[in-house]
């Protein structure tokens, strides 16, 4: 971590210490894995996880979704060929390469155990990781778990947590402080000027916190990244607007001294209509930004494990107006150099109309806290118990999934 | 009646004040508001004229998506409309009334990310939700649901009865969005405990509420899309027709989780973010005895003790900021750059992430990276004016009595009048409302 003249104006001596610690400290880091990767996407809306991907080999698949189920493998505009039973969809051929190297996977039919139909609701349970509305997620608390220093930590230290983007997500708030990073949109203020706000700052209690790790960011940013990253949030289109960003938390993740957890959001999956031009551009920038994450974390990518992951699934049958309505089972994605790739797994329930939840949707086989709980276990190091009791509150039913992870 | 009253009369109620309105506002703080109520007050005829009505945004957007020309004649209408309203809240002289306006629309939440109707949203604003927000919810339910922003946003505009006409000929049929959007976040919310079943039976209930292609009425009701017969919702039976959404639409708009729900909606916005028990009990209970009448809840609102507590409670959101600030000096922005700065802070208007509208608590602004673009900006709108105002004035002329001792002093310690101004626009004490 470079510290120049800027963190020691702004008050970053902090920052240029975190690497030392205390003796105590240093053995408990010395004991985590602290140099693998988890990062977690959250795709709002509620991808339709039978477009995604498609089991095309279902023989009521077709017949549920009609023309607007995906063509085969092979054909025009076909899906991306699985292994036979399930095809991806074409806008995502840079994670179809990524699972053929096996470095990507896919769990099938998973949901968390929220099972109404309304986003809000849904996204609030998925991010809290537990059975009801909390006021932090699990992403926050496994940090804490993990890092116990980042819960007390006043200043900026070695923040291990990261949300990436302009809002901190529910999942990524909680007990642990956590950077955060957007790129820049105007340019910095006079030296004189944030001084005489940062000392107003500090006295308010609920903004001199948040201020605090801005500048704490902001500062790391600057070393990793260089001064004035990236472009402003509002250039360009969303698809290169999240390409970018990605790149940056990847960079920031790689950075030796650098978050190990972060924190992404992606909407524009609720395609109620016209689904599948919507879905190809969601899913499409999704696609460019699991190849961003890959470039920025260079060779930390082989430590690392990405979930992007979506509060429900949409109905088997296509609506009257060519999309899909709220539904229940969905998929997730996983991918990194951490993954035990190339594999679609989960238990697949199967299309036929007695095999749907509630005679709609795909019945959910895989709890999604199953597949968060595995990747917290292997990229943080944490026991079953305390995911159990910390991380994911009330879920000791629910055991983490074997074998997404390389041994 | 103190001089603090007054300041935060235009504040927490109104938009921020502009130079001058705290003296306007004298001694009669809860005066002063309750008249910018007692009617709905004029907008001025540019803005209208900038905003195309709902048929002729109509007409643009079906132009739009038939030959797509380039510029974007929606991005334009959108612009135009949009921008026209950013100026009318910068200037406006009834600022509650606006505040009480745009809460409403929020609540009722249309966004461009979806169903193409950035022409529309102006339209939207001026037509379905500001005429009727002083009189019942079941008014502007009925017209915010039926104005063609929301049909297209919320795709009810081609959803199809299965066994109507056109249902049966084209095999093609229902989408469920709005019908369970308006149990969720319109009326009931999930509280009331409705089912798979209601929202499938409301979808049903308002088939055919569709729009004009285009014509001279923007909402059309399409006989041949319909679903036949009787429906069932929340145990009562509406009858097949227009009427029928009508009848399902007054139904849920008076129902007492309702009320309970927008009761709890506006103390949130108007008191703190975790509000009293006894302010929305209030509220409610006002709702529920006059049918609803949302000028009613709005006096109540002013007279509440807990609406007038120090100090301010709540985390102005970006739109609030970006408005109290061009109010505070005098509007130096233009349209595009109003907008521009309150999409760049996060808030871009008319497209919210989704049905739900923006949040209404500081948790979901307060996060670093969004309050240091707040700070950020303070000094790009600074840079623009040609000729800053003394600082200490500004600060006398907006945040008045209610300035803390330590903001003061750090205004006037500035170095300069820029940076004064700076100091002022991006103090947290700003950042409140």
């Amino acid at each position: 971590m470079r510290l120049d003249r800027r963190g020691l104006l702004l008050g970053l001596s902090a920052f240029g210490l975190a690497g030392f610690g205390t003796a105590g400290g240093r053995a408990a880091f010395a004991a985590l894995p602290g140099e693998r990767r988890l990062v977690v996407i959250i795709l709002r809306g509620g991808l339709d996880g039978l477009a995604a991907v498609a089991p095309y080999a279902d023989p009521s698949y077709r017949a549920a979704r009609g023309e607007h189920a995906l063509p085969e493998p092979g054909r025009e505009g076909g899906a991306l060929d699985l292994g036979g039973m399930f095809g991806l969809h074409p806008a995502m051929a840079g994670f179809h390469a990524l699972y053929r190297s096996g470095e990507a996977a896919i769990v099938h039919a998973v949901a968390g155990p929220y099972r109404g139909r309304s986003h809000f609701d849904g996204q609030d349970w998925m991010e809290s990781g537990a059975e009801q509305r909390l006021s932090g997620g699990w992403l926050n608390r496994a940090v804490a778990a993990a890092w116990p220093s980042e819960a007390t930590a006043r200043s900026s230290a070695s923040r291990k947590g990261l949300a990436a983007g302009l809002n901190v997500p529910l999942l990524m708030k909680g007990p642990a402080r956590i950077a955060n990073h957007a790129p820049q949109s105007f340019p910095r203020l006079s030296e004189d000027a944030m001084r005489r706000l940062a000392g107003l700052y500090a006295a308010d209690p609920l903004l001199g916190p948040v201020v605090a790790d801005g500048r704490a960011g902001r500062a790391f940013a600057d070393g990793a990244l260089g001064q004035g990253h990236g472009p402003a949030a509002n250039a360009g289109t969303e698809r290169s607007a999240f390409r970018s960003l990605a790149l940056a938390a990847g960079r920031l993740l790689a950075a030796a001294d650098g978050p190990r957890v972060a924190a992404l959001e992606l909407g524009g999956f609720d395609t109620h209509a016209l689904q599948a031009q919507r879905l190809a551009g969601a899913l499409a920038t999704l696609d460019d930004g699991l190849a961003a994450l890959k470039e920025g974390l260079g060779g930390a990518w082989g430590q690392t494990a990405v979930l992007a992951m979506t509060e429900f699934g949409r109905t088997v049958a296509a609506n009257g107006t060519a999309g899909t309505d709220h539904g229940t089972g969905g998929v997730a994605f996983l991918a990194g150099g951490a993954v035990a790739g190339g594999a679609v797994r989960g238990t697949w329930p199967g299309l036929a109309p007695g095999q749907l939840h509630e005679g709609r949707d795909l019945a959910p086989t895989t709890d999604l806290r199953a597949i968060a709980k595995a990747l917290v276990a292997a990229q943080l190091g944490l026991s079953e118990d305390v995911l159990a009791t910390a991380v994911f509150p009330g879920s000791s039913a629910v055991s983490p999934m074997r074998g997404l992870l390389r041994a | 009646m103190s001089a603090r009253d007054a300041a935060h009369a235009t504040i927490r109620f109104g938009l921020g004040p502009r130079p001058g309105e705290l003296a306007e506002v004298g001694r009669d703080p809860r005066g002063w508001l309750a008249a910018q109520i007692a009617a709905i007050p004029p907008v001025p005829e540019a803005v209208r004229a900038a905003a195309p009505d709902a048929a002729t945004a109509l007409a643009i957007t079906f132009d739009q998506q038939r030959r797509q020309p380039e510029p974007n004649p929606v991005r334009e209408a959108y612009r135009a409309g949009v921008g026209a309203l950013t100026g009318f809240w910068a200037t406006t002289e009834a600022p509650f009334f606006e505040r009480w306006a745009m809460f409403w629309a929020n609540h009722l939440t249309v966004s461009q990310r979806s169903g193409n109707i950035g022409a529309l949203v102006a339209d939207y604003y001026l037509a379905a939700i500001r005429p009727n927000v002083l009189g019942r919810f079941e008014t502007l339910l009925e017209a915010a649901i039926r104005h063609p922003a929301m049909l297209r946003y919320l795709d009810n505009a081609t959803s199809i009865g299965p066994n109507s006409q056109a249902g049966q000929r084209r095999n093609r049929g229902l989408n469920e969005n709005l019908a369970r959007e308006i149990l969720e976040l319109h009326t009931l919310s999930p509280a009331a405990g409705y089912t798979q079943a209601d929202v499938t039976s409301l979808a049903r209930i308002i088939t055919g509420w569709s729009t004009g292609n285009p014509g001279p009425t923007a909402f059309v009701f399409r006989a041949n899309t319909h679903e036949p017969g009787e429906k069932t919702l929340l145990g009562r039976t509406f009858p097949e027709g227009e009427e029928g959404g009508l009848a399902a639409l007054a139904f849920l708009a008076n129902h007492p989780a309702t009320f309970r729900f927008l009761a709890t909606k506006i103390a949130r916005h108007f008191i703190a973010d975790d509000p009293p028990e006894a302010a929305v009990g209030a509220i409610a209970a006002r709702l529920a005895t006059t049918g609803g009448d949302l000028g009613a809840a709005a006096r109540l609102l002013v007279g509440l003790e807990a609406a007038w507590a120090v100090p301010l409670a709540k985390l102005r959101t970006p739109a609030d900021l970006v408005i109290a600030t061009c109010r505070a000096l005098g509007d130096p922005l233009g349209d595009a750059q109003r907008l521009g700065a309150i999409g760049t802070l996060g808030q871009p208007l008319f497209s919210a992430p989704a049905p739900n509208g923006w949040p209404d608590t500081a948790d979901a602004w307060a996060a670093p990276e969004a309050t240091l673009r707040r700070i950020e900006w303070a000094g790009t709108i600074v840079a623009r004016l040609s000729d800053p105002p003394d600082p200490r004035a500004v600060l006398d002329a907006t945040l008045g009595p209610l300035a803390d001792r330590a903001t003061r002093s750090a205004v006037s310690g500035a170095e300069s009048r820029r940076e004064g101004l700076v100091v002022l626009l991006a103090s947290p004490a700003f950042q409140r409302r």
